[in-house]
């Protein structure tokens, strides 16, 4: 069970957040510009990867905000957290 | 009865002497023993037989590792527990225990014909005897194995005890009361860190506490009394939390664990009554020390499994702890030195024994002291087979060949009524391995070690492979001061004298002369599997170690392979050809030892066992007798029956009053979002598939929302307020999955928005009248408010007061009938619906429930999002083409509404059925086809709502079926397992297209 340090309130337990996948996924402004296979790209296609990953978290029974994390899936460990908008941490590759 | 208590010790009082009932007969034993030991006092050894062969089995060791003394406790029916380890069971006054898996008992078992017959029970056994011929499955196969599946019987009544989860916070955490943990536990407190030091035992100091050879001392004291100074020290320390009887069953990431606390199990009945029976700990420790020590192996060798066959360690324990001997005459077969201690101890008091050791030679201390007490020593030497049925008798031993893979020279016949057994030790990784470490192998002793991996956690003693008092002290002190980065002195001149183990030597399986096929090398005792059914395994292709533990069921028991699992590991290893090390090991999962349901749920049993949602007015519908459904965590009213109704009648009524005069219903629950801000309309526009900018102020607009796949994800009907103000009304069961992807778009996506969301759906409660009568119902409660179609059109929205509190009024249907819904502070929530009842009385307004409200609804085809959709239906599979904006540019899920696959034609799409017997009621979930004799058949889809109309006279359905928009008044068949129903697709309106009762 993580401790996640939600960007506006704290250290908190896992339990109070829902997880959202995979961060840094922009929405196509102009969705009807996309081919089948552009709009499936971001519909669909996910990382998933094994080591460090950047996701997506909200702390649904807390401050209800969404946020970025840095975690690595290897071993759990969360190695950054940061508010949506912010520019990821150019430390993780 | 014989006694073989023999000496006393101060961990039993032989003041309070305990009577208790084994198999139906009282025994006693004291205060201080366990079930085993009181078992063992009183000579008893077979305990229970083995899983698949039903041999006679006894009491093999002193701990959580038990595989044979598991027995049922109690016999009521909500009481009885199954499975319990004796060897842990404190005994208490009135206890009643039994052994398992045995018919008509432990003596004579009939179940032990399976013994005779084991050549045809081999490894895989259950696969490849019942496969054939099919049809035997279930009739023949699955209900003779059930009958002999399982272990123990489970209660069949709820569980009346009471369970406790507390939350808890510590600096340090130390898991395991021994040397090693008592030291870790003292340093960590002594500098100011608040720390939790668990123990599974009744008393701190694990096996050092009833240590008494004189070869073994620290500061000139015999261990055992150092430590108990030591705990005397640790127990005045304030910022140290003891907590014995607890035994950690989980180790999360995040140092995140769970364990037990044991608080009545040991006491007698009466003393149990509402107290709290056990207490699951919930922990979170910056720092974990673990020091969980170490189980004593076995050694794999031709009937190693008879009663009066013990790990030679547990034999030390039950004589130095319990004060009993396992025998008058034992046997201590051994590849190392341990076995040693127990040699010279059972001397001391007189008990004679001999020594059978693998090793060639050896020498240490311990040997010196053995030899020097004339102790008989045959090196070189192993057990090939053991004789006596219900108890050992006697062994046969033979010499060693100088590989170590033979055996040479005669057989010698020992006589004995004891063995105890010594393959080494096993290193107790699981708390390791579970909190994500790995493990290392270490050749010379052939163990799996902790591979220290984190800041966090930390293994000391010897569940870290540090065996002599000497090497686990010092590595302790030191490992600890690192890993918690203080520098503490207290141990610095303590001084250490042991006896140093220099000699190695590991068979996992031992030679004999018989071969193998023809030997019962037991390798898990609790579930029967033999080096024989290993060896099988790996003749039958399996490799992988995952793979031949489940085909063996080796390590799957209660005891989860505490045992066996290394000595499976090694024949697969020898066997194979291949490293130990390399191989692995099988996953160490959660619990460490098992856990009952009540720990688990703790508390949240019976009405805590789940939130339950109840709207203002739910007082009035359990008066009025209402039946209820629960939609989510929601209690909503289903029906109302009147005069002893059942279901159907009740719904017939309610549906013909709801559109002959008027219905109400209770729809409090459904979701209610609150938007404002500037952006808002544009939000709308972006969220719902239809426009929104131009709704007026005052006025409703139904929206479908989507996912971004384009499939159907919520609905409802959405007021604009003020011109920056709307509210916005979702499924019952959907309301808090949109608030969460309104804000994630919101916060997310088009953070430029100017929009803020305020989850309302407690806040205000809503009564819905609807039927010819309501408009004349609103009058009298709303005299002042214009109900005339000009002034108050459908589709729009008013204020008004009901006795000066505020009130929003929604003149919306999703009945198809003139309807209104008015909102109010939930508060007034049940005073409203009384005064609604009051005012309707003369129009014979009838509540109504969920059923009759999805009758209403199907009449006029509308959809439930949930039911009629399951997260594969788009707007047009739908037929609800007419709400998606062609002019708008963008909104959720649009992109996705042409691609490929959406805009397929044969696609499944919702149509109407009507059965050609209208008094037919089709099942929903049926399946529907249009050709039965071709086969497969081909299913084109399913019913989704299925109801008889009391308005229409007829049985009516909706359905999803594919290409069905082109399939109307074609013939379809819905096949049920004892007929054919025939029907024929048509519109999914069914009543009043026209919408005229709107206006009615």
């Amino acid at each position: 069970m993580f401790l996640i340090n939600c960007p506006f309130c704290g250290e908190r337990d896992q339990s109070e957040f829902s997880s959202g996948g995979e961060a840094h996924i922009v929405r196509p402004k102009q969705p009807t510009e996309l081919s089948d296979d552009e709009w499936a790209e971001y519909l669909f296609m996910r990382k998933n990867i094994k080591g460090i990953q950047f996701e997506r978290w909200n702390h649904v029974h807390g401050c209800r905000k969404w946020f970025n994390v840095v975690r690595d899936t290897s071993n759990d460990k969360i190695l950054s957290v940061y508010k949506m908008g912010e520019k990821p941490p150019v430390n993780y590759k | 009865m014989p006694n073989y208590r023999i000496h006393k010790t101060e961990y039993i009082d032989e003041t309070k002497r305990v009577s208790f009932k084994y198999d139906g007969k009282t025994y006693f034993g004291y205060e201080g023993d366990t079930l085993a030991s009181a078992l063992l006092a009183n000579g008893i050894h077979l305990v229970g037989r083995s899983f698949k062969y039903h041999r006679p089995r006894g009491i093999v060791s002193c701990g959580a590792e038990e595989p044979n003394a598991i027995c049922q406790i109690g016999s009521k029916k909500d009481l009885t527990e199954p499975n319990v380890r004796a060897t842990e069971l404190e005994l208490y006054e009135g206890l009643e225990a039994s052994s398992q898996n045995c018919w008509p008992n432990v003596k004579f078992d009939i179940g032990g014909i399976n013994n005779f017959i084991s050549p045809l029970i081999p490894a895989g056994f259950y696969y490849k005897t019942f496969m054939w011929p099919k049809s035997f499955w279930k009739k023949v196969y699955e209900p003779l194995i059930r009958l002999s599946a399982g272990l123990g019987k489970s209660p069949t009544e709820p569980d009346p005890d009471i369970y406790d989860h507390k939350y808890v916070h510590y600096d340090v955490l130390v898991i395991g009361g021994g040397v090693s943990g008592i030291i870790a536990a003292k340093m960590a407190a002594k500098n100011n860190l608040k720390t939790l030091l668990v123990d599974d035992k009744k008393i701190l100091g694990g096996s050092t506490i009833y240590q008494n050879n004189e070869s073994i001392k620290i500061d000139d004291k015999l261990s055992s009394e150092w430590l108990k100074n030591e705990i005397q020290e640790i127990k005045k320390l304030s910022n140290l939390t003891i907590k014995t009887r607890t035994s950690i069953a989980a180790y999360h990431g995040y140092n995140f664990l769970l364990a037990k606390e044991n608080l009545t199990d040991h006491l007698p009945e009466e003393k149990k009554k509402n107290k709290i029976r056990q207490r699951l700990w919930k922990i979170r420790a910056k720092k974990v020390v673990i020091a969980t020590g170490s189980i004593e192996r076995p050694l794999v060798f031709n009937n190693n499994d008879r009663p009066g066959i013990l790990l030679s360690n547990s034999i030390n324990k039950y004589l130095d702890y319990y004060g009993v001997t396992c025998g008058e005459n034992i046997i201590l077969f051994t590849n190392n030195d341990s076995a040693y201690e127990t040699s010279i101890s059972l001397h001391k008091k007189g008990i004679k024994n001999i020594i059978v050791d693998l090793r060639k030679s050896a020498s240490s201390e311990l040997i010196k002291q053995a030899e020097s007490l004339g102790i008989k020593i045959y090196f070189n030497h192993v057990v090939t087979n053991t004789f006596g049925y219900r108890k050992i008798n006697s062994l046969e031993i033979m010499k060693l060949s100088e590989d170590g893979n033979t055996t040479v020279g005669n057989k010698i016949r020992l006589s004995c009524d004891c063995l105890g057994m010594s393959g080494g030790w096993t290193p107790m990784v699981h708390m390791h391995t579970q909190s994500g470490g790995k493990l290392d192998f270490r050749d010379e002793d052939q163990v799996f070690l902790p591979k220290e991996n984190s800041e966090d956690q930390i293994s000391v003693g010897s569940c870290n492979g540090d065996f002599d008092l000497e090497n686990i002290i010092d590595k302790t002190v030191n490992k600890i001061n690192k890993f918690l980065d203080i520098d503490n002195q207290d141990y610095q001149d303590t001084n250490i004298i042991c006896s140093k183990e220099n000699d190695k030597r590991n068979i996992w399986l031992l030679p004999n002369k018989i071969p193998l096929g023809k030997t019962k090398c037991f390798i898990d005792f609790q579930n029967d599997s033999t080096a024989k059914d290993i060896k099988l395994a790996l003749k039958e292709g399996f490799r992988s170690i995952e793979h031949v533990k489940r085909y063996t069921t080796t390590g799957m028991a209660t005891d989860q392979g505490k045992l066996s699992n290394m000595h499976a590991l090694g024949i697969i290893a020898d066997t194979a050809g291949v490293k130990m090390g390399t191989l692995g090991t099988t996953t160490f999962r959660p619990p460490f030892t098992p856990l009952t349901f009540g720990t688990l749920v703790g508390r949240n049993v019976g009405k805590f066992f789940e939130v339950v949602r109840k709207t203002s007015m739910h007082e009035w519908h359990v008066k009025n007798n209402a039946e209820f459904e629960n939609v989510g965590q929601w209690k909503r009213p289903w029906y109302y029956p009147k005069n002893g109704e059942n279901m159907h009648d009740a719904v017939q009524r309610e549906s013909k009053a709801a559109r002959d005069s008027a219905g109400i219903l209770d729809a409090s629950t459904l979701g209610k979002i609150d938007i404002q801000g500037s952006d808002a309309s544009e939000f709308l526009n972006r969220v719902y598939t239809n426009a929104w900018s131009k709704l007026a102020i005052g006025k409703c607009r139904y929206g479908l929302m989507l996912n971004e796949d384009g499939m159907v994800y919520d609905d409802g009907v959405t007021t604009r307020i003020s011109e920056n103000h709307y509210l916005m009304t979702t499924t019952t069961g959907g309301a808090a999955n949109v608030l969460s992807k309104l804000e994630d778009y919101l916060q997310t996506e088009w953070p430029e928005l100017d929009v803020y969301l305020t989850s309302v759906t407690d806040h205000y409660s809503t009564a819905s009248i609807c039927g010819p009568n309501s408009k004349k119902i609103l009058n009298k409660l709303f005299p002042n408010l214009d109900l005339s179609d000009e002034n108050f059109p459908h589709m729009s929205f008013k204020e008004d007061k009901l006795e000066n509190i505020n009130c929003r009024i929604m003149r919306i249907s999703f009945t198809g009938e003139l309807s209104y819904e008015i909102n109010i502070e939930s508060k007034y929530g049940n005073s409203l619906w009384k005064m609604c009842i009051e005012a309707g009385k003369e129009f014979n307004l009838t509540p109504y429930g969920t059923e009759t409200m999805h009758l209403l609804r199907a009449e006029k085809g509308f959809i439930i999002v949930g039911q009629d959709t399951d997260g594969t239906m788009t707007p047009s599979d739908l037929q609800m083409d007419w709400i998606v904006s062609k002019k708008k540019y963008d909104f959720i899920g649009k992109r996705s509404l042409y691609r490929s696959d959406t805009i397929r034609e044969d696609r499944k799409q919702l149509v109407g059925l009507l059965t050609d017997d209208p008094k037919e009621i089709l099942e929903e979930g049926a399946q529907i086809v249009s050709d039965i004799k071709s086969k497969p058949i081909d299913m084109l889809g399913h019913v989704t709502s299925s109801y008889f109309s009391p308005n229409l006279n007829k049985s009516i359905a909706l359905a999803v079926v594919r290409s069905g928009k082109t399939m109307k008044g074609q013939k379809l068949i819905i096949p049920m397992e004892n007929k054919n129903i025939n029907v024929t697709v048509s519109d999914t309106i069914f009543l009043d297209k026209e919408n005229k009762r709107l206006n009615a």
